[in-house]
């Protein structure tokens, strides 16, 4: 599939319609989606109007930027008017939204083709989208596996060439968890940068909405879209020579599976190869990252569905039912406890990254699990599928860091292994700039991934 | 609150709303909770 990059030059060009792209999209949604399930909602006709009026506006001259006419699917968490949100959830029967949420509007204004609502992990609750009341979405490499989650769905679309580019919301990682499952680029902006205005909340603390795009170039320009900037273009090249990346060892690469060191040391060695200078660090308190985002987001996700599990606690599914329950007991006092050590893993991180430009460390310590496993064998030892999957993204939700995955090739069995790029906060381009010129290095060119 | 007082509370309250797969998730939750309160970073009024 092409990227929005290579699409945009095209359409530009004449070669191509955003009517043909959309059409080829849903071509593959009728393929394809009876075995992924990644759509909750297919838009067939309103999508081939959006694309046939992008066309025409072209054809007067009216260019709305990188993306216009570009179909992109929409993760079923965020508002877009006269649809239900459903959060994969029974809970929202009934509903419809009444507006748009603020990054829809502002991909309305760039132009983009909306082809419809992918599944997620109910209410982005969960890391393997097996818990959907649409059932749950399969990995386009093998579908007896994850997708990741939560924006598991969204993540399949665009891997499957189902849409040129998806919008996502990750808490704990539900951007870049399925990113690196399904082999494609996946960015968390700065925490705040991207308007929550119209999304379904999980934690209002962690919550961040972002791209899942095939190139570092394309989650540029869909970042910059979900801004309001939607005639930004993508930075030179810059030279990766004299880059100062720090490698994060303890506790990042400790457990780890064997396929994903691998893969991840192999980046780390062509990274130095081509002139990037890079060290290793540790980041203290880094073992009590999951308890301080448990101990944040918990109390978050207990507030918004207090009401719910009181009067329909029944249309949950079991497994959200029982961790949203277990929410409510959480007490005050250790909630604070928890805010202190948001503040000193920010700082730490923060420190990090003075000397630095980016951190360097795995996405996924596994590859994509198997669906319906609880436990995956890592290293020997049996490893918890969700403590497994929050390892390595959650610690940038509790400090607010923009963090990016970049595909690193595959294992041995042709899953995809996700690297991590973490940049300083309040500098998302920045990030993306230092991304740009790492992709073709962490990308091993010989898999063509 | 120690946190055997609250687990013994929690899981307590749990069995009488008839949720008995509470358990294991507020005894894992536990250990998490006693992992935070240990922490360096946490103030101490006798300190």
């Amino acid at each position: 599939m092409m990227t929005i990059e290579e699409f945009g030059r095209r359409l530009r060009a004449r070669e191509v319609t955003s009517a043909q792209a959309t059409e080829a999209c849903l071509q593959r949604i009728a393929a394809d989606n009876p075995a992924l399930n990644a759509f909750i909602l297919v838009m067939a006709d309103e999508a081939m109007r959006q694309a046939q009026q992008r066309d025409k506006e072209l054809a007067a001259g009216h260019d709305r930027g990188p993306l216009h006419g570009v179909p992109v699917s929409i993760k079923d968490l965020i508002d877009m008017r006269g649809t239900p949100t459903t959060a994969a959830s029974r809970v929202r029967e009934g509903h419809v939204a009444e507006r748009d949420a603020a990054v829809i509007t502002h991909l309305r204004q760039a132009g983009a083709v909306f082809i419809g609502k992918t599944n997620l992990h109910e209410f982005a609750f969960g890391t393997t989208n097996e818990d959907s009341a649409f059932g749950p979405a399969h990995n386009p490499r093998d579908t007896s596996r994850s997708p990741g989650g939560s924006s598991g769905g969204s993540a399949a679309s665009v891997a499957a060439g189902m849409a040129f580019a998806t919008i996502g919301t990750d808490t704990g990682g539900s951007i870049r968890i399925p990113s690196a499952a399904c082999g494609i680029v996946g960015l968390k902006p700065t925490i705040g940068e991207v308007s929550t205005d119209g999304v379904v909340p999980l934690s209002r603390t962690f919550d961040h909405v972002g791209p899942l795009t095939q190139s570092v170039t394309d989650a540029f320009l869909v970042y910059h879209a979900l801004l309001g900037d939607h005639i930004a273009a993508p930075p030179a090249p810059m030279p990766l020579h004299g880059v100062r990346v720090a490698v994060l060892r303890r506790y990042f690469c400790d457990v780890l599976d064997e396929d994903v060191r691998a893969r991840f040391e192999e980046a780390v060695a062509r990274l130095r190869e081509s002139g990037a200078h890079v060290d290793e660090i540790e980041i203290r308190h880094a073992d009590l990252i999951s308890t301080i985002y448990l101990h944040i987001s918990l109390p978050d996700a207990a507030a918004y569905h207090a009401s719910a599990l009181e009067t329909i606690p029944d249309r949950y599914t079991p497994n959200v039912r029982m961790r949203l329950e277990m929410s409510r007991y959480l007490l005050a006092e250790d909630y604070v406890r928890a805010l202190a050590g948001r503040e000193v893993l920010q700082r730490e991180v923060d420190a990090a990254l003075t000397q630095h430009d980016a951190l360097l460390l795995p996405t996924l310590p596994i590859p994509a699990p198997p669906i319906g496993a609880a436990t995956v064998e890592v290293a020997g030892k049996p490893e918890q599928v969700r403590a497994m999957m929050l390892r390595l993204t959650q610690p940038f939700n509790v400090t607010g860091h923009p963090a990016i995955s970049i595909p690193a090739g595959n294992t041995r069995s042709g899953l995809p292994v996700g690297v991590q790029l973490v940049g300083c906060r309040h500098q998302t381009d920045g990030l993306l700039k230092i991304a740009l010129a790492c992709e073709p290095r962490i990308h091993p060119p010989s898999t063509g991934v | 609150m120690t946190i055997e007082a609250w687990l013994r509370a929690a899981i307590a309250d749990a069995d009488a709303r008839k949720l008995p797969g509470l358990k294991p998730l507020l005894e894992a939750l536990a250990k998490a909770t006693a992992a935070l309160r240990e922490a360096d970073f946490n103030d101490d009024a006798k300190r």
